[in-house]
């Protein structure tokens, strides 16, 4: 009797001990925020201010990101940014601006190779209230986002002829495969298409086709198609409700993301967001730093703010971000209080209050 | 033979009489048409008696189908044209390289054809290239331009669409250059020479020049590949200096897509290499009506190929009667005009118009259920009622 007693108390102890340490919901969660240049400190400060009125359970850690010569003459980022994103292991990005000719390369490529983000998700679902050509549109760009055309490998051969390497690597086909399907299954997204073009990059992108026909035979519950490139371009401006989940190397993903951004309504209103290996994810705005509007409250939060939402989603906050999103959408239907971009005449401060307002009155 | 010949003849006179045709164009020996500005040789010269020949590849898919119905259309207007039909393809093992020889041959001869896309499977045994990419580097054709115009009748999201789309098609990503370095690790190689660019560069803004364009936009990734769309960017910055009348401007591919979904208008005519001029034109297909209606065509310094402008083989329509002839129709009647029967080629396409505005019959992809036998024989009914110039 004794024993038994005995034995049940020690499989609780060593249950305990080998059950993996569940994520904090309880308490706050932290996040690197990381203002960026231009409007990113307006827009930042809209978002937290949003976040804070539906008393969101998250603590902010601002940081800077700006390029530093390490030892060896190797240009990174500030160790305290990197120390806090390898801790928070989540981040959420302003714009950040790229001088011309300052001899570093882009802090959008350093912040890529430090945290070895390789997909890039840009959502695109077509906002009620600000009208567009292309209704109900509905889907996911997924792009590799390490590799293919922007290796940056080029070399003169003779005065005159250059050549420009495309990488494609079993390894990160495989990867981008996998997260675009395991991210399909989450989402409860029926299909999974992608997109290449195999019929004259037999090789390169055939490589890259037969990693996705691969992985696709673990996830027999969602649909697997392929597309040429071509063919989806052609398609997507004619009808882009046809496509769900589109996944594809990296120059591809470069143009039909931007593509299907321009089909809801520009840079000004998509989300985006870049998943590294070691469970980094930085969700950032991509439009760019608009230093003509700076400082003047004329900008217009809406894209980081979805970027923000989209970040919620990952951390598993699913209400918080629903009630956000619901807001801003609502917001931006009424056309009341609409930024200038968005064909209205309010301010930042006032757009965002009234998110405010709404979340607060939801509650 | 001998009738046709006649009969072409009687055409030619009858024209000649009434002055509907360009009758005194036709016994010029120099063409005002494209190749002309190009300096090369031009377009075969005229012959006010005999018929003209003409390569002909079908190609895969509704290849065939669509060849049908330009002969059919080209028979009821007694266009004096003869076709010589090949038929090329990879994917139905009708490939050889006698046969590609054979094809090559008659379009030295010939120097003017029609193709339909010829499919380059996704199994390769041996060669990288396909024979569509053997064609035009053994051609050099060097230029594609697909003029996108909205068709009246028909309308889409954006309506009045007048652009032009000049993609490099030799060289770029499609130099079928791919080895793995290591198992798991592939190269493709991307190669951009200032030749090349240079002479593209230069087609472009002759065109603007011939056709009274203003504006000439380079499209580009030069962010990213520095040196390659970098070199490709310099050279179309050089050209533009010997031709002040025409603006010059450059952008960025993905600004660039998304700029034509949002606002078209503020292009004019588009320059770049080659798989940024695959999406384009696709792109810019989709916008104004899709594959079935724009008509595209490929020009060397001395051959000129015509075909659509978005190339697929549309293999799910094979058989099924539904494909779109529209675009192989207006590009026929773009290489009438090549051939300076401009009397023909605004017959055809003026009927093919006329069937588009009046919106009866029109085919699936334009949200109607005629078939392509259907339209044909609307268009055939159309080319009688021709307009008396």
């Amino acid at each position: 009797m004794a024993s038994n007693v005995w034995r049940s108390m020690l499989s609780h102890v060593v249950g305990a001990a080998k059950r993996p340490t569940v994520c904090f919901r309880r308490g706050l969660q932290t996040v690197t925020l990381i203002p960026g240049d231009g409007i990113g400190p307006e827009i930042s400060v809209a978002v937290m201010k949003i976040f804070e009125s539906a008393k969101v359970p998250i603590q902010w850690e601002e940081r800077n990101v700006t390029a530093i010569q390490g030892p060896g003459g190797r240009w990174m980022i500030p160790p305290d940014c990197k120390e806090s994103m390898d801790r928070t292991l989540i981040g959420l990005k302003g714009p950040l601006k790229t001088p011309i000719a300052a001899g570093h390369p882009s802090m959008n490529l350093l912040l890529r190779k430090t945290f070895d983000l390789y997909a890039n998700v840009r959502p695109c679902v077509s906002i009620e209230g600000y009208k567009t050509p292309y209704t109900d549109v509905d889907l996911v760009t997924i792009r590799e986002n390490t590799e293919g055309e922007y290796s940056g490998i080029e070399h003169i051969i003779v005065d005159g002829v250059v050549q420009s390497i495309k990488l494609i690597t079993e390894d990160a086909s495989r990867r981008i495969a996998e997260y675009a399907f395991e991210y399909a299954r989450n989402n409860q997204r029926s299909s999974v298409t992608a997109v290449h073009k195999a019929n004259i990059m037999r090789m390169s992108d055939g490589l890259f086709l037969r990693k996705c026909r691969e992985v696709a035979e673990n996830f027999k519950d969602i649909k697997f198609t392929e597309m040429y490139l071509d063919t989806v371009c052609l398609n997507m401006v004619q009808d882009p409700t046809q496509f769900d989940v589109l996944v594809m190397p990296n120059l591809y993903g470069d143009i039909l993301s931007d593509l299907c951004a321009g089909l809801i309504g520009g840079l000004g209103v998509t989300p985006s967001g870049n998943i590294g290996a070691n469970g980094v994810a930085i969700f950032e705005s991509v439009h760019g730093t608009a230093p003509d509007i700076a400082g003047l409250d004329m900008a217009n939060p809406t894209a980081l703010l979805l970027s923000a939402v989209m970040m919620l989603r990952h951390m598993g906050m699913h209400d918080y971000g629903k009630k956000i999103e619901t807001a801003c959408f609502d917001t931006i239907r009424d056309k009341k209080v609409l930024t200038g971009d968005l064909g209205g005449k309010s301010k930042c401060s006032e757009f965002t209050e009234e998110i405010c307002r709404r979340v607060r009155d939801m509650d | 033979m001998m009738a046709a010949a006649l009969r072409g003849s009687v055409v030619t006179l009858a024209k000649g009489l009434t002055g509907t045709g360009p009758w005194w164009q036709q016994l010029a020996a120099r063409s005002l048409n494209m190749t002309a500005s190009l300096g090369g040789p031009e377009a075969p010269p005229a012959r006010a008696d005999a018929t003209f020949k003409v390569t002909m590849v079908p190609g895969d898919g509704v290849g065939p189908e669509l060849m049908t119905a330009v002969k059919e259309v080209f028979k009821a207007g007694d266009v004096p044209v003869e076709f010589e039909e090949f038929h090329l393809s990879e994917v139905q093992h009708m490939d050889s390289d006698e046969k590609l020889e054979q094809v090559l041959a008659s379009m030295k001869t010939n120097r003017v054809a029609m193709k339909g896309k010829i499919n380059t499977p996704m199994e390769f045994k041996g060669e990288l290239a396909g024979f569509e990419m053997k064609i035009r580097r053994r051609l050099d054709l060097f230029a594609n331009v697909v003029h996108v115009n909205s068709l009246p009748g028909y309308s889409t999201r954006h309506n009045n669409l007048d652009l032009v789309i000049i993609r490099e098609q030799t060289e770029g990503e499609y130099s079928s250059l791919e080895h793995e370095s290591v198992p798991g690790v592939i190269e493709c190689l991307k190669i951009i020479t200032r030749e090349k660019s240079r002479r593209i560069a230069k087609f472009a803004f002759d065109y603007a020049t011939k056709k009274g364009r203003s504006k000439v936009t380079a499209v580009h990734k030069a962010n990213i590949m520095k040196l390659a769309d970098g070199l490709f960017l310099q050279c179309c910055a050089e050209v533009a200096e010997l031709y002040p009348k025409i603006k010059y401007e450059n952008i960025i591919i993905d600004n660039c897509c998304m700029q034509l979904v949002q606002n078209p208008y503020q292009f004019d005519v588009l320059v770049m290499p080659n798989l940024y001029g695959n999406i384009i034109d696709n792109l810019a297909a989709g916008l104004v009506g899709g594959a079935g209606v724009v008509p595209g065509e490929s020009y060397s310094a001395e051959y000129a190929v015509f075909e659509t402008g978005a190339r697929h083989p549309f293999a799910q329509a094979v058989g099924r009667n539904i494909a779109n002839p529209t675009a192989m129709l207006l590009s026929a009647a773009n290489m009438l005009h090549h051939l300076n029967l401009e009397y023909h080629s605004n017959m055809v396409s003026d009927a093919v118009r006329k069937v588009i505005k009046q919106g009866k019959v029109r085919t699936r992809d334009l949200g109607g259920y005629s078939t392509t036998g259907d339209f044909v024989q609307a268009v055939v009914g159309n080319l009688r009622h021709r307009p008396m110039y």
